[in-house]
Parts: C-alpha cells; sequence; structure tokens
C-alpha cells in the first residue's frame, strides 16, 4: 500500500490551499477527488473575488483557482481525480475507487475538504424539469457556456442567488425577477445592486406558491407574506418563465466526517451538523482534519484560509514545522480570517465559528 | 416600503450622503471625480490599492468604508474597475454649460460604440434619458471590466448609471 | 443554447466535437462537456420518468449528488447525466422508471 504524510480528499478552494502548504513544508501529498477536474465550484466564478487585495482580491475566482493549480503542480502535489473515496479506516487508510478499481492509501494525515451541497425548497410542481440549483445553472454558464433556460426566476437573495442572477444576465438570459422569503436582502448590497441598475426586480417578503408547466416549468405563482411567514391574500403575481433557480443556501458535505467517526454538533448559522474540530481544524479523530464549507458554509476566500489553516497545522505536527514557525503562520492565517469575518455580514460567521471552537 | 439597499438592492439617498465615499457638491461642480457607493462594511479593500494617487483609503481593518480624499481624486477611474462590487462611478460636472459626463463599469455584451446614443438608466434600471457614448475603456488590464463615459444632461449626473438593458416593460417595486 | 460570445469570457472557438444520438436523435456535443449540458444546449431538459408517478425529472443539482439527472447511457441505466463526460457514439435513452440493463452489457 501507498504510504503518504498527508491525503486531503476534495480538490476545491480548501482542499488546494492545504495540499500547497503541506507540499511547501516538504511534505509529501496526495488531493483526491471524485471530479474529473480539480478546483471543485472555483472555476465558475468568474466574478472578481472581494477580500484583501494583498490575497488576490479583484482577481476573478477561475484566476485563482489556475493559480492554485500551478502552485499544487510546482510543488509535486499528487492529485487523482476521477477518485471518489469510499472509506476511511481507524488507522487512516483512505479507499477510494478509481479507473474502475480499488485503492487504499496509508495517510499519516487527512483532510476532509469535501465542500457543500445546495438546499432544495419544496413547492408544488417543484420536481418539473426547469427547477435547478443556482450552483448548477452557474456551471452550466459559466464552464461549459450552456443556457439552462432564457426567462428565469432566481429564489433567495443571498450571495449566490445575487450573483448567479447577475451571471446570467451576462451569459445571454433574462431574469425576470429574483425572490426572497425574507423581510431583506440576504447577500451583499454592491452585488443587489448590480442586478438592479439591469433592471432585475428584487422581492423581498415573497415566496413561490406554485409552479405549472406540461412537462417541464412554464410559469410561476409567487406570493408575498407576512412577518409570520404566511401568504398576504391578494398579493400573488404569475411569472412566465422557463427556469426557476434555487439559491436557499448550502449544506456541508459531512459523510466522510460521520464515517470516520468524528464528533459532530448542530449549528444552524454554519449549514447544520459540523465535525467539532479544534483551532489547528483537527477534528475529534486525532490526525483528521476539515477545512473549507465542510466545517460551517462561509464562501471561497475563507476556505483557502482554513485550508492553509489546516495545511500548516499538519506540516506541524508531521514535524516539517517546529512549534515557534508554526504559530507565526498559523497566525498570520487567523489575523486574514478574522478580518474576512468582521462587519455586518461576517460578524455572525464569527460568532458561530468561536462556538463551534468552544465545544471542545 | 422599506428603503435602503438591504430591502431595495438600491443604495437610498441618505445612505450615500452618510458614506465616506460620496464627493461634495462643491467638488463635484469641479470637474471629474470618484462616486464611491459603498454603503456596508464588507471585508474589500482593492480600490485602496488601484487608486494611483492615494486618493481612497480604507485602512487597517478591510471592512472599513472606503473614503474618498476629493482633492487627490483627479476622476482618472482606475479604481472602477477594480471594485470587485462594481460600485465606483466617476462624475463630471464641469464638461460642458448643458452637459456633464458619467462614466460607470460595465461588463454586458454587446458594448456600445463610441458616439452611439444610447438610453441610460438609473439604479434600479429604469430609463431616464438618452445619452452620447463619448468613451469605451477595455483594456487587459482592467480584466473584462469595460467602464462606458455616457454625456448626458447635467441634471441626469447623479441619478444616471448605467445603459438601460431593457428599455421597456420595466416595472418599478 | 450555447452562449457564443461571452462578456468575461469570451469566444468560444477551439471547441472538438462529438456525435452523440439521444433518443434516436444525432447531436453534436462539445468534446469534454458532460451529457447534460449537451442536452440543455439542444434543449432538452426532461432526461426521465419517475418509476411511480410517472413524472418528468431533468437536472438539479449539477454536481452528481442528487441523481435526478439520471439516464440509460449505453444501455446502462442510472447514470448521472451531470458529471459523465460525452463520448464519441454515445447512445443516450430517456430513462423509463427505474430503467433496464440492455442484454449487450
Amino acid at each position: 500500500m501507498k504510504h503518504r504524510d498527508a491525503v486531503i480528499i476534495g480538490a476545491g478552494p480548501a482542499g488546494l490551499a492545504a495540499a500547497v502548504e503541506i507540499a511547501k513544508a516538504g511534505g509529501q501529498v496526495t488531493l483526491l477527488d471524485e471530479n474529473n477536474k480539480p478546483g471543485g465550484q472555483l472555476f465558475k466564478q468568474i466574478h472578481k473575488f472581494f477580500g484583501s487585495s494583498e490575497h488576490l482580491a479583484g482577481t476573478r475566482g477561475y484566476n485563482i483557482g489556475l493559480q492554485l493549480l500551478e502552485n499544487t503542480k510546482a510543488l509535486g502535489v499528487e492529485v487523482i481525480l476521477d477518485a471518489p473515496v469510499h472509506g476511511i479506516y481507524h488507522d487512516r487508510v483512505v479507499s477510494f475507487s478509481h479507473k474502475g478499481k480499488e485503492q487504499s492509501i496509508d495517510a499519516q494525515k487527512i483532510i476532509l475538504a469535501t465542500g457543500a451541497s445546495e438546499n432544495t425548497l419544496a413547492f408544488p410542481g417543484s420536481t418539473l424539469p426547469g427547477v435547478m440549483g443556482a450552483g448548477a445553472a452557474q456551471t452550466m454558464i459559466n464552464v461549459h457556456q450552456v443556457l439552462p433556460g432564457k426567462k428565469i426566476l432566481m429564489v433567495g437573495s443571498g450571495n449566490v442567488g445575487l450573483i448567479v442572477t447577475y451571471q446570467l444576465l451576462q451569459a445571454g438570459a433574462n431574469v425576470l425577477a429574483l425572490i426572497e422569503a425574507a423581510p431583506q436582502i440576504g447577500g451583499y448590497g454592491v452585488h443587489a445592486a448590480k442586478i438592479r441598475r439591469a433592471g432585475v426586480p428584487i422581492l423581498i417578503s415573497h415566496t413561490i406558491k406554485e409552479v405549472w408547466g406540461n412537462d417541464e416549468v412554464e410559469g410561476a405563482l409567487v406570493t408575498q407574506i407576512d412577518k409570520n411567514w404566511q401568504p398576504v391574500p391578494h398579493t400573488e403575481k404569475s411569472f412566465d418563465i422557463d427556469t426557476i433557480c434555487i439559491a436557499v443556501g448550502l449544506s456541508p458535505l459531512t459523510e466522510l466526517a460521520w464515517l470516520a467517526g468524528c464528533r459532530f454538533t448542530y449549528i444552524p448559522r454554519l449549514g447544520g451538523h459540523i465535525p467539532i474540530h479544534n483551532s489547528d481544524m483537527e477534528t475529534t479523530v486525532p490526525g483528521i482534519y476539515v477545512a473549507g464549507d465542510i466545517t460551517g458554509v462561509e464562501e471561497a476566500s475563507s476556505a483557502m484560509e482554513e485550508g492553509r489553516l489546516a495545511g500548516i497545522a499538519c506540516a506541524q505536527a508531521l514535524g516539517l514545522y517546529d512549534a515557534k514557525r508554526a504559530l507565526i503562520l498559523k497566525d498570520q492565517v487567523w489575523d486574514r480570517l478574522n478580518a474576512l469575518r468582521t462587519g455586518p455580514f461576517g460578524e455572525g460567521r464569527r460568532q458561530a465559528k468561536e462556538e463551534l471552537l468552544n465545544v471542545l | 416600503m422599506n428603503e435602503g439597499v438591504k430591502y431595495t438592492g438600491v443604495p437610498a439617498q441618505t445612505e450615500l450622503e452618510a458614506v465616506p465615499g460620496t464627493p461634495s457638491l462643491e467638488r463635484l461642480e469641479k470637474g471629474p471625480v470618484a462616486f464611491i457607493e459603498c454603503v456596508q462594511e464588507i471585508p474589500c479593500n482593492p480600490c485602496e490599492k488601484a487608486c494611483p494617487f492615494g486618493a481612497i483609503t480604507i485602512g487597517e481593518s478591510i471592512t472599513n468604508l472606503p473614503t474618498l480624499n476629493e482633492e487627490k481624486c483627479t476622476g482618472c477611474g482606475v479604481c472602477m474597475s477594480a471594485c470587485p462590487g462594481l460600485a465606483i462611478f466617476i462624475i463630471d460636472l464641469s464638461y460642458s454649460k448643458e452637459t456633464g459626463l458619467v462614466e460607470f463599469p460595465y461588463e454586458y455584451y454587446p458594448l456600445p460604440k463610441i458616439g452611439d446614443i444610447v438610453p441610460c438608466g438609473n439604479r434600479s434600471g429604469k430609463y431616464l434619458v438618452e445619452g452620447k457614448v463619448l468613451k469605451v475603456k477595455n483594456n487587459k488590464k482592467m480584466d473584462h471590466t469595460a467602464t462606458i463615459t455616457v454625456e448626458i444632461p447635467k441634471n441626469y449626473c447623479l441619478e444616471v448609471r448605467t445603459i438601460c438593458r431593457i428599455k421597456e416593460g420595466l416595472k418599478d417595486v | 443554447m450555447r452562449i457564443v460570445n461571452h462578456p468575461i469570457l469570451g469566444k468560444d472557438t477551439d471547441s472538438q466535437w462529438v456525435t452523440i444520438n439521444v433518443d434516436g436523435k444525432i447531436l453534436q456535443a462539445k468534446k469534454g462537456e458532460p451529457i447534460a449540458a449537451a442536452l440543455l444546449a439542444a434543449g432538452i431538459r426532461k432526461f426521465r420518468i419517475t418509476a411511480k408517478e410517472g413524472n418528468p425529472r431533468g437536472i438539479f443539482c449539477g454536481i452528481g449528488r442528487c441523481t435526478d439527472c439520471i439516464m440509460t447511457v449505453n444501455g446502462q441505466p442510472n447514470i448521472r447525466t451531470c458529471i459523465t463526460l460525452v463520448e464519441e457514439g454515445m447512445v443516450i435513452e430517456n430513462q423509463q422508471g427505474l430503467g433496464k440493463w440492455s442484454d449487450s452489457k
């Protein structure tokens, strides 16, 4: 069996950043991903990233992805694609299938960077073809350059809903409206302002009542809701549409952490059940670390920072960094993470993350 | 109806007046200047580094709102395509007696051509007035965030922020 | 519908094409794209019919999690079309219910 210093599962922003850190410290790393391309959801992010200009803010997401890939390549990180992991054993053996064969790697350290998946929303007609995740639509337009529809209704005003609406417009679709059940817009005002300038109405305190169509989405009925989330009579509006994009949050993909026996806690603000971990991102199972959306749904910039943190901590645990050096590097990452988690949008996440760290 | 960017996606006049990125009326009348419509404390600071004249300050905490030094600002517009939120505009109220210029970021196709007469819209995409395209910038450094300068009647300069993508059929909400 | 010219991504010029067979219809698909993308590009959104209620389904998550987009591909049912790439000569069928394995497999 192959032995490696570290096996990282998930080649998205967190996993790639973690791999770079361990490899930089001199560790031998294998990165596994079930997809046929690395990058996770980074390559569909065609907008310029927020954050600090010292750390690639202002650069479009896919270009950040390309830089991370170049770094992993230059540092000799082994990347195995088409490799869904199906087993993690107590002695830290990772099993996966690849090219029709079962393979295993004996890892000293494991980092789970499996990301998150989109939530669904149930309403009459919600299973009709044409109702799809906003992230799925984003993949179609920005990665495959295919429009999933022409007349679209977006549901959800978090940053995903706002950004995908904008990108659907850029791709040439018409977004008739964005609706949001909460009494205010969830994502950044600047993202909302972009789609308003483009003429897309944003309807807060509105939800979908029903969707109809013969085999495919043909229309939707939307209603205003009151502060108890009940429909307000005579406020219904109908939309002539062919596609509905659902952007109502994400849930961490935690199956492998459950499988490995990690202890969990439930924090709704972070997206549900989250593996408990310490400030080095190590879970309750020694040698198994977590990074990115699996530790609570945020965005790509903080996922990369968490990946770096887990990578540095692994390198330290492997003896590649002494405690003093590791502390300096980790402090730098914490400063950047805390900066991303301030302000009216970041403060709630920061408190939830603190709550998570305090479980131990 | 609640006003403001949290409820409508459009920054309210009171919100714009309260932030340190909004230039004074005296400065606006003197000539081209940046109008930074960034009213929420989000973690972002590329505008600070982008300005070649040091006219935009965010400071130590990257969630600080950008502060415009309106004396240092020349209205060059470099900050516009550096802003990931596309929230910076260049306004020139000194262009002529009757008209002024508004320059804004624009990431859609087709791009207009110089000399085109285009429908100009406000912050909620509502058509206000026709404008004449004077400049279209889209160099490599801007990384596909083009900027467009339109000449419009002066009294629309504080309202026009885009080319209308859909001229008819907009419902105000 | 394919996006031929995009303000950020530019023109899609250097694609190579393969031929696929979808329910007897011959379609051009872009080499390296998932089956679901090729189908959406051709305006096909109904991928299968559910076993119990006979309701139509199409793509939902696009990342291989939800299995709403499964179809019968080269005689093998339950193939996740959002993460399975097109290949020259691929035979893709709208899946009826749980699907059937073809005799050749």
